[in-house]
């Protein structure tokens, strides 16, 4: 799985920190999410689909890898 | 030559509607929602926007960039009379569209995010805590919105935003004001006006005196180097002081309402000290309350197709977040409350680059009432039957007037 975010779309909601902490963090400037895991492991596909999936700017695009 | 009518608009029902159970969406929207999911509606100015219904439709025109939060908007579906004229003194980012709306959240999203948030949880637990010793050392009955509900989120906008918890008094009625459907444009006016002016005084202070907090943060960043004006700042801290508290209050008081209502699904939050559980169950409960009853707002820049329904560039648009949040495609048996269902992709909140800013600080406030307040009280009790309550049919955000309780 790859992960792309798109940091201008983002909101700064934090719902993909709520539901993938491994995956994303907010930048303590602005709150602005990034990515700390772009290639996230099978185990946190499911997590990290989820966060796509809440995410209410629509920033979080998946590709298989 | 003839001339042609414009075609008359079908029989649209009056929007918002009355609810049967008080704590179930209108019985009307469920009907609508089963047989025309995007269809018009009539709001108290005799204006017919469309009215969606459906979980992923409702997604769906939230996240549409043809599609306007700008209350300036010919087409504009107002909540109130007082919505509809006080429109374009100073705008806020929540009435803008992008990039405008955006440049604006930025300057708050770090005063939101998680981790802040989630720093914070201590205090937030201290206040819950400190509350709930004055409420057992006081008399029964106890009003629990004014000795619990109210106060929990207010004293906390009031520490994050630096604003005197003393005034409390004077902005609970000003925003009473605010969210009621009965306020005219006058009385919602003047309310804005007080409370601006109030906040820009102590713009100014902050600015002479800054501490750590929100509005000495705009003061000295925004206001100190010219890139927004005095009242600019005031208006974001007047929206931010008001859906501070108002949402959580009502969370709060009304969640203890239909949680006592259901005893079974209480057991679940006073037998557990799991974190996990209890972040859970306040999704469930926001899902299954939306107390943000009235829809989200907006109006169509361009021709777009909702649901198979063609909706014109210039029409009004009220995405109903209630009822998307008991539609049974997004929530199998949604009208049942199961604190340990799955809830989490409601949209409570909204949805779209206008959800709900204080989104995370709401969730930390929710889990701490919710995992303390009932341990801590555990014969809490209505003292009043719930059909003799006063249910919030006359404000924006619903809930409970006042919450006689004892123990």
């Amino acid at each position: 799985m790859k992960v792309i975010l798109d940091q201008d779309k983002c909101v700064g909601s934090g719902q993909c920190v709520l539901v993938a902490p491994e995956v994303f963090d907010q930048r303590d400037e602005d709150g602005i999410a990034v990515l700390l895991d772009p290639d996230p492991p099978a185990g946190r596909h499911a997590e990290t689909r989820e966060a796509a999936r809440l995410c209410p700017a629509l920033a979080i695009e998946l590709a298989d890898s | 030559m003839t001339e042609t009518l414009p075609p008359h608009p079908p029989l649209a029902p009056e929007f918002p509607m009355a609810r049967g159970c008080p704590f179930d969406p209108p019985p009307e929207l469920r009907r609508i929602q089963h047989e025309a999911p995007v269809s018009r509606v009539t709001l108290w100015d005799g204006s017919t926007p469309w009215l969606i219904t459906r979980y992923d439709d409702v997604r769906a025109v939230l996240a549409d960039p043809r599609v306007s939060a700008d209350i300036d908007r010919p087409g504009y579906p107002h909540s109130t009379e007082g919505s509809a004229t006080r429109s374009s003194r100073v705008k806020l980012f929540i009435t803008m569209d992008d990039p405008e709306h955006a440049a604006q959240r930025r300057l708050l999203t770090s005063d939101f995010m998680v981790k802040k948030m989630e720093a914070l949880r201590p205090r937030i637990q201290e206040i819950v805590d400190g509350l709930i010793d004055d409420l057992l050392a006081g008399p029964r009955p106890a009003d629990l919105v004014r000795e619990f509900a109210l106060p929990v989120p207010s004293l906390v906008i009031c520490e994050l935003l630096g604003v005197p918890y003393a005034d409390r008094d004077f902005f609970h009625r000003l925003s009473k004001t605010l969210v009621s459907r009965e306020t005219t444009a006058e009385q919602g006016a003047a309310a804005v006006a007080e409370l601006t002016g109030y906040l820009g005084d102590l713009v100014d202070r902050k600015l002479a005196d800054p501490g750590q907090d929100v509005l000495s943060r705009l003061a000295t960043g925004q206001l100190g180097t010219g890139l927004m004006t005095r009242e600019q700042i005031a208006s974001m801290g007047l929206l931010l002081l008001v859906a501070g508290h108002e949402t959580t209050a009502n969370m709060i008081a009304l969640g203890t309402v239909v949680l006592l209502e259901n005893p079974e699904q209480l057991d679940r939050l006073r037998a557990t000290d799991d974190p996990k559980v209890v972040a859970n169950a306040v999704e469930e409960l926001l899902r299954h309350l939306t107390i943000v009853h009235g829809g989200r707002r907006r109006v169509a820049t361009e021709d777009l197709e909702v649901g198979g329904q063609l909706i014109r560039a210039g029409e009004g648009i009220i995405a109903a977040s209630d009822i998307a949040n008991r539609d049974g495609a997004a929530f199998p048996d949604p009208d049942a409350l199961d604190l340990g269902r799955e809830a989490r992709h409601h949209v409570a909140f909204g949805y779209g680059v206008h959800q709900c800013l204080g989104q995370p600080l709401a969730r930390v406030e929710l889990q701490v009432v919710y995992s303390t307040l009932y341990r801590r009280v555990p014969t809490l009790a209505l003292a009043k039957p719930v059909s003799e309550l006063g249910f919030k049919h006359d404000m924006l955000v619903y809930g409970v007037h006042e919450l006689p309780v004892t123990w």
